[in-house]
């Protein structure tokens, strides 16, 4: 079997609009959190996000372009770009022929769906863009990536709601590991802050009006937030025999299913994931110094998976450092998993562990080195990073230093 | 601004050239306007000038509205107003 290494990394998110800035935010622990802004948001009883502001998209797009490209696909395309840019790799012959896209998204061109629905539903005019559904369907940026950067082995998105990034990062793991191809551009992306994304969250009653405060003990919900996170996964001796820079290994994943319910968390089916990923990287649980949680800030997530680190790891669970991330650049949806995974890159290749800002409180049901509030210098041989989606839909995957 | 003018402006921006270089006895596809070209033409004539362009993209030698030059887009245009808001 082949060694899978990650050698590029992109993202756009509120705390940044490129990799370098996103990690120092992480570092700072600064919020990207704030007012929503955008059409009909003052009939919304959620008023906050992590948006991402100070984005330009005709700086890095044509008009015909735009015309084809949903927030979401702008947002994975310029994260492919600075990935891609990192890794040095350009794809031609046999390469470009065997390397595809597997990328994790949940709504697809949101934005798309809401400003049509607006103008043929509120507006009743009875003509839309021709360019519609090619603009919202869910692969359009992993299609995009294959037609940017000329990828045209395996390309496909999943969508396993808030795990999608896990998932589809694991496919393509497991795609380099059994020889299959010997690069994958993975990750995910979303962008569903307008008025019917946040809307149909809002019903659900499941997000915060003030803040994402995971594991603290006054924590009220979760926070939208969106953006995308790109990584190349190569063959290790591919990336070693032209010299690449390796930013960490994967070594492992699980996915598992509660089998449940469609909303509520399970403690068995999540402890089921972490302890997979371990056996399937041949780890001990000891070997893990930090997890980036899913920690979404909800009552039932937080101590959910709290519990089933504590039946995993037993006394080292006390040890090890567990944050998210989440209450940075909020709850990211199907690009969620990419995203967090720049901290446990961080945690491996920088030795700093990003922390869980806005931790009041503690909760003794998350009675774990939550990492509150400050980031902290550590060395970490091997970091977790967990994604439990509705639908009862898990995914972990183990990454080392190198 | 004539209907001709008008429709000029929206083929010449589709191929993004100027109105200038957009010659009457110009094919769709001397103009670099590919079939997706041709679809978003189709909306944009029908939001500026408020009609329906019968066009199926699956048959456009069958569709009502000749699309072979620019003068009979123009001309095309000119009819569906006449008939469409008479």
């Amino acid at each position: 079997m082949k060694r899978v290494v990650i050698t590029g990394a992109g993202t756009v998110n509120a705390l940044g609009l490129t990799v370098p800035d996103t990690l120092e935010a992480m570092r700072e622990g600064r919020c990207g959190i704030g007012q929503l802004a955008f059409q009909d948001v003052e009939r919304l009883s959620i008023q906050i996000g992590a948006q991402v502001h100070e984005f330009d998209e005709t700086a890095h797009f044509n008009r015909q372009q735009l015309s084809l490209y949903d927030r979401f696909t702008q947002f994975t395309l310029i994260a492919a770009r600075e990935a891609l840019a990192q890794a040095g790799l350009e794809f031609s012959g046999e390469l470009a022929a065997k390397s595809g896209v597997v990328l994790g998204n949940s709504g697809g061109g949101m934005t798309t769906l809401d400003e049509n629905y607006r103008s043929v539903y509120e507006e009743g005019k009875n003509r839309v863009h021709p360019f519609v559904v090619p603009k919202l369907m869910n692969n359009a940026a992993a299609s995009h990536v294959s037609m940017e950067f000329n990828l045209k082995g395996p390309s496909f998105t999943v969508s396993t709601a808030c795990a999608s990034s896990n998932h589809a990062m694991s496919q393509a793991f497991q795609m380099v590991h059994g020889g299959l191809a010997p690069v994958m551009i993975t990750g995910g992306s979303e962008s569903m802050l307008c008025f019917g994304g946040v809307k149909a969250w809002e019903g659900l009653r499941v997000m915060s009006k003030d803040a994402c405060r995971p594991f603290s003990a006054n924590r009220n919900g979760m926070v939208q937030g969106e953006g995308a996170g790109v990584f190349v996964f190569e063959d290790y001796d591919h990336a070693r025999k032209r010299g690449a820079e390796i930013l960490a290994e994967v070594v492992g994943f699980a996915m598992t299913s509660d089998a449940s319910d469609i909303v509520m968390p399970s403690k068995n089916g999540a402890a089921r994931a972490i302890a997979g990923a371990l056996h399937d990287a041949k780890l001990n649980p000891q070997d893990v110094g930090y997890i980036n949680a899913h920690g979404t800030g909800t009552a039932a997530n937080d101590k959910t998976e709290c519990a089933a680190v504590a039946d995993v790891f037993g006394a080292h669970a006390d040890r090890l450092m567990i944050s998210s991330t989440k209450s940075m650049h909020g709850h990211c949806i199907g690009g969620t998993g990419a995203i967090e995974l720049l901290a446990c890159i961080m945690a491996l290749r920088d030795g700093v562990i990003a922390p869980t800002i806005g931790y009041e409180e503690p909760d003794p049901e998350c009675a774990l080195d939550v990492v509150p509030n400050e980031a902290r210098e550590a060395k970490v041989d091997v970091a977790l990073s967990n994604a439990f989606a509705f639908g009862g839909l898990n995914s972990v995957l183990a990454l080392r230093g190198v | 601004m004539t209907v001709e003018d008008r429709v000029i402006r929206i083929i010449a921006e589709q191929a993004m050239i100027e109105p200038s270089d957009v010659a009457l006895t110009d094919t769709m596809q001397d103009l670099g306007i590919d079939s997706m070209g041709l679809v978003e033409c189709i909306f944009a004539l029908e939001e500026e000038f408020e009609i329906e362009v019968p066009f199926n993209a699956n048959e456009p030698e069958k569709s009502d509205f000749d699309i072979s030059s620019v003068q009979t887009v123009v001309a095309g245009v000119e009819g569906l107003i006449a008939r469409q808001k008479a």
